[in-house]
């Protein structure tokens, strides 16, 4: 028996390998991106693998359909927002099915501690009528995603992993196993089933229709769904979903007797057997870590006569933000404990903020002194550490929306008349999701400024490798078709603030499109370096 | 037996490497764990926590409940009372004394002392003087974590161990310096544990 300390993401990621793995693929995101740095970090090892980081999420979910196409095991992943961008390819590969294992991961963020929303991806995999496995923790983490393998090859179908915050990014001990060889990858998929022209896609909708019987038929065998029937206690039944299951567990010790409880960590949910822990009980309380998905299939339209049911829909609780073990406290009747309160003085808040030093500071310092004498003035953000810009002390930005916005949006801003009208991307951003509408302006030649902070990496995430930095950066704007007399770099540093001023305030005036590259490497990449 | 520590800080000041020495250590010993970490947008000098569990039966949740932490171990005196209603009524604070101040609105530091003097078991290092003493003044949070194993269930040979673990690819000095930083807390702590 082999133990090895783990993140959840690694314990993914390790069994993956496990499985038999030929390829996987990522774009960085909190809280996805330590599967992606833990398999590279491996991939030197005995097995070897392909772990790449790819330049957004639709190609690295392409990229792994490739991989499965050819019949060999794949494996994409990416954080809950990552699967919008997939949502194209990840949608019509449960239409094509997969023919090598093609694996999914996708970390959900509840509470929003590193996200702009908190999505539940089990709707995602309700919408593409596939598989989707929650793992409660790291060890169902780890044989739960070498099973997911297993799943995808037997049902011919990519199966989805969610993971939320807590287990991604919490560390435990993990009893691992030998792994497997790789598939050989002998048979390609069939053009039949692989071309969705509408005959194909038509015929190939139905097998997935059909599909679904068996599903059904795993949900309610496989081990990782658990029904516990107390027949001494009728009165309560809990349904818990996920990690849920944790704090169920942990707080349902402080109980006189543990009510009957069905733990559900694969969907399509047991019905058989959520519908026998409902016959037993008079009222049901639903737990989830997420949107109440299994509570509204519970309550339906007319939800169970004669029963109670209680959840987040109702308000037992919260319909948004994480759950916590206090809060299951409170569902299950239980007073919550307190420690100590701090009394005589008040806790200052302490948010995260650029560092000191970075470069993204003194290009928000030239950029707020150049817009000073245009109140109507609007700058357009994206994602990346530079959304900390929106906080004092720099108050810089006005919009974060999703990766790529800041160029779109200031487009349509444009188009409304807003002057002027900045963008603010960086680098690995650009290269994301910001090249296409970059596209769109210069089609236009809209009126607005884009200045890409490229500070070499993709910071926020830990560093990982940006696609368009440096000379090969300049050159994708221009070869964009942006007009070269408005391509300019610019070095943010405290000592050229005079002189990026006057070099925004002349692109600010130009009535075009302007492109402003302001270079300068992350301060904590630099740190990096010199230590190393 | 179950020991769970609230471990907090500010990011960049190394509370992750207190929890990597803690883990294996416990590990070590046979006991379980579940740490769970803060990555992403708050690492940025914002506050950091971890929920660290120790226990030799199976641990369900990630989260330590409210009034159940054994110790709340803090590299940050303010973010020290931010986890306060974490303690259990007879829990310990082990805390430093050295303020991490990059906010404008910072509480007088006296008062933030009168909190923490509160708790039923409190203990104050100046890890900042301790590290330089040390050889380093990153070595902070080793100070803290030698403070801390007073207190912990945790063999001092296994967490060396693994502090020489962590520090052993930055050379023989660097794990020197953790060592003797970590020597440094410890007898701080023995001396004013009351």
């Amino acid at each position: 028996m082999n133990k090895m300390v783990l993140l959840g993401d690694e314990a993914v990621a390790l069994a993956a390998v496990h499985a038999g793995l030929s390829a996987a693929y990522s774009y960085p995101g909190t809280p996805a991106s330590e599967i992606m740095e833990y398999l590279i970090k491996i991939s030197g090892g005995s097995q070897k693998f392909v772990a790449k980081w790819c330049v957004n999420e639709k190609v690295a979910c392409e990229e792994a359909l490739g991989v499965s196409f050819a019949g060999k095991r794949a494996m994409v992943s990416f954080k809950h927002v990552g699967l919008n961008v997939a949502a194209d390819p990840f949608i019509n590969s449960a239409i094509t099915g997969a023919n090598g294992g093609l694996v999914v991961v996708v970390a959900d963020d509840p509470g929003m501690h590193s996200s702009q929303d908190e999505q539940d991806s089990r709707y995602y995999a309700d919408f593409a009528r596939i598989l989707c496995l929650e793992p409660t923790g790291h060890q169902e983490a780890y044989d739960m995603t070498r099973e997911a393998f297993d799943l995808s090859e037997r049902f011919n179908l990519p199966v989805l992993i969610r993971l939320v915050t807590r287990l991604a990014h919490s560390r435990s001990s993990v009893e691992v196993r030998p792994a497997r060889e790789q598939n050989r990858g002998e048979a390609y998929g069939s053009w039949q089933d692989w071309t969705l022209l509408p005959s194909n896609a038509r015929r190939r909708f139905r097998l997935l229709l059909d599909r679904q019987k068996d599903l059904k038929e795993y949900a309610e065998e496989t081990r990782f769904n658990h029904l516990s029937l107390n027949p001494n206690n009728k009165k309560l039944g809990v349904v818990v979903t996920g990690i849920a299951y944790n704090y169920f567990k942990e707080i349902a010790a402080r109980l006189p007797e543990e009510p009957s409880y069905l733990k559900v960590s694969t969907y399509p949910f047991p019905e058989k057997k959520l519908l026998q822990l409902i016959d037993q009980v008079e009222e049901i309380l639903i737990i989830e870590e997420g949107y109440p998905f299994l509570e509204r299939f519970i309550r339906g339209v007319t939800g169970l006569p004669g029963k109670k049911i209680r959840g987040k829909m109702d308000g037992t609780l919260p319909p948004s933000g994480e759950l916590t073990p206090d809060l299951v406290a409170g569902a299950l009747g239980l007073p919550v404990k307190t420690g100590l309160k701090v009394e005589s003085l008040k806790l200052a808040s302490r948010p995260p903020q650029l560092c000191v030093g970075c470069p993204h500071a003194d290009t928000f310092k030239a950029l707020k002194e150049a817009l000073k004498d245009f109140p109507r003035a609007n700058v357009f953000s994206d994602i990346g550490c530079y959304t900390l810009g929106a906080l004092p002390p720099y108050n810089a930005v006005q919009t974060c929306v999703c990766m790529g916005a800041s160029v779109s949006m200031a487009k349509g801003g444009a188009e409304a008349g807003i002057y002027p009208s900045v963008a603010v991307i960086g680098d690995s951003t650009f290269a994301h999701s910001g090249i296409t509408p970059l596209l769109d302006a210069v089609y236009s030649n809209t009126d607005m400024t884009v200045i890409i902070l490229d500070n070499g990496t993709v910071a926020m995430t830990g560093a990982q490798p940006s696609f368009g930095t440096g000379e090969p950066l300049d050159r994708m704007v221009a070869g964009v078709g942006v007009n070269p007399e408005h391509i300019k770099v610019i070095i943010p540093l405290p000592k050229h603030h005079e002189e990026n001023v006057r070099v925004i305030k002349d692109e600010l005036a130009y009535h075009g499109l302007s492109v402003i590259i302001a270079r300068r490497e992350c301060i904590q990449i630099l740190g990096e370096k010199k230590r190393s | 037996m179950k020991y769970d520590i609230i471990l907090a800080g500010v990011g960049g000041q190394g509370i992750l490497s207190i929890a990597f020495v803690i883990d294996n250590a416990a590990l070590e010993q046979g006991l379980n764990f579940k740490q769970a970490e803060v990555h992403g947008m708050s690492q940025r000098g914002g506050a950091v926590q971890s929920h660290l569990r120790l226990s030799d039966s199976h641990i369900y949740s990630d989260l330590i409940p409210l009034g159940e932490a054994d110790m709340i171990l803090s590299v940050e005196p303010l973010e020290t009372l931010r986890y306060f209603d974490y303690l259990r009524p007879d829990g310990a604070v082990v805390s430093s004394s050295t303020p991490y101040k990059n906010m404008p609105d910072y509480p007088e530091l006296e008062g933030i002392f009168q909190e923490i003097k509160k708790a039923p078991v409190s203990v104050l290092i100046d890890s900042e003087k301790l590290a330089k003493q040390a050889g380093s003044v990153k070595a902070q949070n080793m100070v803290m974590l030698g403070a801390a194993s007073v207190f912990l269930p945790l063999k001092e040979e296994n967490l060396k161990k693994f502090i020489r673990v962590l520090f052993e690819r930055r050379g023989e000095q660097i794990v020197q310096v953790n060592l003797k930083a970590f020597e440094l807390g410890k007898e701080a702590a023995s001396s004013t544990k009351k």
